[in-house]
């Protein structure tokens, strides 16, 4: 909107394309319409059943290519759990693998010129982080009882420090899922941001080389971050999963 | 121009979602997109759990056996050649020392046989030896008896030629003088 007013009918619209649009109609989007972001999720969810049920199908000894990419997915993350919350949080891998395939999917489906990137929005990342947030809680509290708490409460520390630690410590606690869900669509929206602004200078014959030249450097950029983030998201689930179960050495 | 008409309609329907720049921040569409991630999130776990981890998981364990199998039967055939080879190398051992055996055997065969042979042999050559002998002296002495006769006779007739009267005076000079 700011470079709308060129004079030479010449518009960047960085930001139009995480708005969300009902598919079928032009009405307002209700909880239950469907809308560009349904399509996007469920082709999310259609590439990790391509990769994870159809890649698999063959239960070969010896893998195919689309076999052990799913058997590399699935050790990478298993081992991930494994080696960051230990043998006791295995049991939560299902959950974690479901979040680290979702956004990965979610990211390079986003990457598709014209898609519309899910995982940039703040009310899917937030409901994410959440997501986290309320189970490392729950399965803390079940797990350790009010023993849980201990983790704010530092031994390590000096006793006249501790309070001032403990205060510290439970506001980083609640600010874990801001940061954790702020990560991951910032990187996304600021990205696409960036690529969809070069696009638009690319209509400028002057520019035209210089900003295909930098969409093509961001794309590339941007592939890597999509990988990157998905990852980040996911071993930050683990090290906060570590909490809850692991022991109380902190 | 989509750009436009679709400002239009926003306009239009009295909500505008990227007047304030951020989509994002519209908080209008949060609940549809809530709603639309949890379902896509249990859908993917429900396929997850239901089918695909279970089935690598599998895959997976069963490589490990098929591998562990694999390796363990590897053992037992490198074990398997290697008791071939120690018995190739005692029967080696074996046939050798027998060979050595038979060869000795044979040696002293041979050497009995030959010095059996040796004996016949001498034993036949000393008997050629006094065979040739015993008639070597009958030649000799026939030898002997041939020369009285020819001197007696060469005498005889000397005798006569002489105009003598040939006698027994004769034959007994010759005699003697033969023998001396």
């Amino acid at each position: 909107m700011e470079t709308e007013a060129e004079g030479n009918g010449f518009a960047i619209h960085p930001m139009d394309q995480f708005v969300v649009r009902p598919l079928f109609s032009d009405g307002p989007v209700h909880w239950y319409t469907v809308t560009n972001v349904t399509l996007w999720l469920a082709l999310a969810v259609l590439c990790v059943a391509a990769l994870m049920i159809f890649g698999t199908r063959r239960r070969a000894l010896v893998p195919t290519r689309s076999q052990s990419v799913a058997e590399l997915a699935y050790g990478m993350v298993r081992n991930m759990v494994e080696e960051v919350t230990g043998p006791e949080g295995v049991k939560y891998f299902p959950y974690v693998m479901t979040l680290f395939l979702f956004i990965l999917f979610a990211n390079l489906l986003g990457l598709i010129p014209a898609s519309f990137t899910t995982t940039s929005h703040v009310a899917v990342t937030a409901t994410l982080a959440l997501l986290v947030f309320f189970s490392v809680t729950i399965i803390g509290f079940v797990r350790k009882g009010p023993g849980f708490l201990k983790m704010f409460w530092v031994e390590a520390a000096p006793l006249p420090v501790r309070p001032v630690l403990a205060v510290i410590e439970l506001i980083s606690y609640f600010v874990r899922p801001v940061s954790h869900s702020i990560r991951l669509a910032g990187n996304l929206m600021a990205g696409h941001a960036v690529i969809k602004v070069f696009a638009g200078f690319a209509t400028m014959a002057v520019l035209s080389p210089v900003a295909i030249g930098a969409v093509t450097l961001i794309y590339g950029l941007e592939t890597l971050v999509a990988v990157v983030q998905a990852y980040v998201f996911t071993i930050l689930t683990c090290v906060y999963l570590r909490d809850a179960v692991a022991d109380n050495h902190h | 121009m989509e750009h436009q008409v679709q400002d239009v309609a926003e306009a239009a329907t009295g909500h505008a979602p990227h007047a304030g720049g951020m989509p994002q921040l519209d908080f209008t569409s949060w609940p549809n997109q809530i709603f639309w991630l949890l379902v896509a999130l249990v859908a993917i776990y429900l396929l997850l759990t239901r089918v695909a981890l279970p089935r690598i998981g599998a895959v997976l364990a069963e490589r490990r056996g098929a591998i562990t199998n694999d390796l363990l039967a590897a053992e037992e055939l490198k074990q398997k050649a290697r008791d071939a080879e120690t018995a190739y190398n005692d029967a080696l051992v074996r046939a050798r020392a027998e060979a050595q055996a038979i060869v000795a055997k044979a040696k002293e065969a041979i050497d009995a046989d030959l010095a059996a042979a040796v004996e016949k042999a001498d034993a036949e050559i000393a008997q050629r030896v006094a065979v040739s002998e015993a008639r070597i002296n009958q030649i000799r002495a026939g030898m002997q008896d041939s020369v009285r006769e020819v001197a007696s006779e060469t005498a005889t007739a000397l005798v006569a030629a002489l105009g003598g009267q040939p006698d027994a005076s004769v034959q007994s000079a010759v005699a003697d003088r033969v023998k001396g």
